[in-house]
């Protein structure tokens, strides 16, 4: 078995990274693959309270690395999924307590043993940035359709193509399809025209999401949900399957369902 | 609401998001503000001008993308060389 190695990043924060790592791992592990997450944002870790791991913390990676501990011992199992696993980041250390070359060591004895590992990178384009990114086998950079999101993720996938890890594939999360009908959002193909990368995903916004988080149970167990939909078909593409994206304006406004109804449309 | 929205002008917020990212984005990737754009256009002025008069006042020149690669685009109009009933042939 070699793992593939998916680090999600995004340049700016808060457009939802932690909350794809964990839906993709959900997705994966769910789907029967083995899998790692590991949580680079050392000093503000998340990853943990999204998936619902946060009391079971003993070692983090810090402690992996800095040879406090074994890899198994900082590797917590998820409470559902026994194939997924979480290796926490530091919480009171800095970034610079890590390198790229620990990532790369520490990477390269989990590749054996599953089919994915998933880093979720912090926001920014620094040392925690070089970190995700080292040891990675594709990069999945993760925007809203709004201007700084978008201009964010440029200068990330700008960087990813010159350090020769690209070609990203991009995630275009939280996307309003009420708002983009009435042209006050960007739409995906917006969004694709400006950054002029592969799309590997379209999340529709979703309360389900928050809903998901409160409880520290990711949307993709949802089987309900639109968000979480779209992040178990996000993870059969990873898989290499070929899924049509969701037709996010199925729903439609109220006058529209009715004009479909009259057979107008 | 989208109905007044539309009357008062307000409406079209993407376009105009697409539109500044566009011109933004252009400046990150090639790092080129405006004002450098137009001191190279004054330089290229300068220098095609020793060799072929130009029409200055109708050069253009600007950065297009063609996917993720940049491209200096520049539209240099040249004085007709019958006109100027020159000596020399140019192309």
């Amino acid at each position: 078995m070699t793992a593939q190695v998916v680090t999600i990043t995004s340049g700016k924060g808060g457009v939802g990274k932690t909350t794809a790592v964990a839906n993709l791992a959900v997705a994966l592990a769910s789907g029967g693959s083995k899998v790692v997450c590991i949580d680079g944002d050392i000093g503000l870790r998340n990853l943990d309270v999204i998936l619902g791991l946060e009391n079971r913390i003993v070692y983090d990676i810090v402690d992996v690395i800095e040879g406090r501990c074994r890899l198994k011992q900082a590797m917590i199992r998820d409470k559902k999924l026994p194939e997924l696993y979480l290796i926490p980041a530091a919480q009171t250390r800095d970034k610079n307590a890590v390198s790229p070359s620990d990532m790369n060591r520490l990477i390269k004895d989990l590749r054996t043993d599953y089919d994915f590992v998933l880093i979720d990178s912090p926001a920014g384009i620094e040392r925690g940035f070089r970190n995700a990114i080292a040891a990675a086998d594709r990069v999945l950079v993760v925007t809203n359709p709004e201007v700084s999101a978008v201009r964010d993720a440029d200068r990330v996938i700008g960087i990813l193509e010159a350090e020769e890890k690209g070609p990203a594939a991009l995630i275009i999360n939280r996307l309003n399809p009420v708002l983009v009908k009435n042209h006050d959002m960007l739409s995906a193909d917006d969004v694709l025209d400006l950054l002029a990368v592969e799309l590997i995903g379209i999340v529709p916004e979703d309360e389900n999401v928050i809903i998901g988080s409160n409880r520290g149970a990711p949307v993709a167990f949802d089987p309900k949900s639109r968000a979480g939909q779209a992040f178990r078909n996000i993870a059969r593409r990873l898989k290499g399957e070929t899924v049509p994206f969701l037709d996010l304006d199925s729903h439609g406004s109220l006058w529209e369902r009715i004009q479909r109804l009259a057979g107008r449309k | 609401m989208g109905f007044f929205q539309n009357l008062f002008g307000k409406k079209n917020s993407a376009n105009n998001a697409k539109e500044r990212l566009q011109l933004v984005l252009i400046h990150d990737r090639t790092d080129l503000t405006p004002a450098e754009l137009d001191s190279l256009k004054d330089d290229l002025i300068a220098t095609i001008s020793r060799h072929v008069e130009i029409d200055a006042q109708s050069m253009q020149i600007g950065v297009e993308h063609d996917g993720r690669s940049q491209r200096l685009v520049a539209d240099i109009p040249i004085k007709s060389a019958s006109r100027r009933r020159s000596s020399k042939v140019r192309k």
